[in-house]
């Protein structure tokens, strides 16, 4: 006799209070639709049906008040009362659970997360990229997981995070190094932004290096403009490494664009000025 | 501004009038020399450059944090730029505060501060004529350790 395996709908989690972002991040607008809007049609494209996860003091606001809702029932606040008020819910549904601010998520990667879903676990999530730790807000929770979650929280668990560490989960690796980037301070919005506008943008492009100490040195002048295809700093470095053979390794230096500290991994777009920091030696 | 650099010397007293504060009881300031020994090498001079752009902003976001974390009345940092002999003023930093216990440490975390996240860099000379990045040339060779220490000049 084989299990039935549980139909999936889709829960967005929303009930956050954005403290870091300091306005409302479900409503943030992205190529003019909010992040809630995004988030529920994705998922609305994969499941049967979406729900918005909601703290039952946010029934009245405009953004969520026209989609399905879910309010919290049971396990307090965050996301972890989301959660188990879905499955409470329907507890013959397993639910694709995402977090409203993952602007990068693309439809390849919520077909891998249910293609490659285990039912017979008590969830299927995509392990981070930045830390290598599962991420609870991009995962199919079964059904099971309801009274394993309960009694995690009776024992005084709060973390999803370290429940799915504990427990038996399985971890996908994603194979879009970005898909999962978050997006929690208006800085970070501010590039998301930009990533997004700029994707269609096309290659070569024209970059300005400008060059400090031992980099200068070695490589022989102060600044360059450069027509490359490299779109990252971390591929630029790759491209100018090859060409100077600079004695400082990728790990020992930092990295700015347009005057201030960036990661390796931002999209450059045209006419970006960067640095390369060597480690350094003020006063 | 607060931080800022400069290609001549140091003018401490007037930069210590911009502390200047009815209600500050004390004054604290730390000026970094240009030493003779590094490391064990002998040195004759050295040349500091800046990003100068994105280190005037660190800078500032360093004076703010102390600003934030110690009740203190004003900070400000001065850098110097360029060749400097032995015994020049490289860095100046003076902090005016209520009380003197809380002007110390502000100092303390703006210089500590400075010297390991503002984009400047030292070239050191030696007297047997070798030269060399400080933080840049032996970490090359031991890459793990780059930002993990420093060889002080001040």
């Amino acid at each position: 006799m084989t299990t039935a395996i549980a139909p999936v709908y889709g829960l967005i989690l929303a009930g956050g209070s954005s403290l870091r972002m300091r306005r409302d991040k479900a409503a943030l607008p992205y190529q003019g639709k909010s992040q809630l809007d995004r988030a529920f049609e994705l998922a609305s494209r994969h499941v049967v049906k979406v729900f918005v996860s909601v703290r039952a003091d946010q029934l009245t606001e405009p953004t969520r008040a026209h989609k399905p809702l879910i309010v919290d029932s049971v396990g307090g606040e965050g996301p972890l009362a989301g959660i188990r008020s879905a499955l409470q819910s329907y507890p013959d549904v397993a639910w694709l659970v995402l977090a409203r601010d993952l602007p990068f998520l693309s439809d390849a990667a919520l077909e891998r997360l249910l293609a490659d879903r285990d039912p017979n676990l008590l969830a299927t999530a995509y392990l981070s990229t930045h830390d290598g730790l599962p991420e609870p807000l991009c995962a199919v929770w079964e059904p099971a997981a309801a009274a394993a979650l309960a009694q995690y929280q009776s024992g005084g668990g709060r973390c999803p995070r370290k429940f799915m560490m504990n427990h038996p989960v399985r971890l996908l690796e994603p194979s879009d190094r970005h898909a999962l980037d978050n997006v929690n301070t208006p800085e970070e919005y501010a590039r998301a932004q930009e990533d997004l506008d700029s994707s269609a943008q096309t290659h070569p492009m024209r970059l300005k290096i400008q060059y400090f100490a031992l980099m200068r040195e070695q490589a022989g002048r102060s600044e360059e403009t450069l027509e490359t295809s490299s779109t990252t700093p971390e591929e630029l470095f790759s491209e100018l490494n090859a060409r100077y053979g600079f004695t400082l390794s990728r790990e020992q230096l930092k990295v700015a664009v347009n005057s201030e500290f960036s990661d390796w991994s931002k999209k450059l777009r045209a006419d970006d000025a960067v640095v390369f920091i060597p480690p350094v030696a003020g006063g | 501004m607060p931080f800022r650099f400069t290609e001549t010397a140091i003018d401490t007293a007037a930069a210590r009038r911009e502390l200047l504060d009815r209600g500050a009881g004390g004054y604290v300031s730390f000026e970094g020399w240009v030493r003779d020994m590094n490391e064990g090498q002998e040195v004759t001079r050295l040349d500091y450059e800046a990003f100068q752009p994105l280190a005037v902003k660190e800078g500032e976001r360093i004076l703010a944090e102390a600003l934030h974390r110690f009740p203190i009345k004003h900070a400000a940092c001065i850098h110097r730029v360029g060749s400097l002999d032995l015994t020049d003023m490289a860095v100046w930093v003076g902090v005016s505060a209520a009380h003197r216990g809380e002007a110390f440490e502000a100092c303390r975390y703006i210089i500590d501060e400075v010297k390991h996240r503002v984009p400047i860099w030292k070239k050191e000379h030696y007297r047997n004529g070798d030269s060399g990045w400080v933080n840049c040339e032996r970490c090359a060779a031991a890459p793990r350790h780059s930002h993990d220490h420093e060889h002080d000049a001040a």
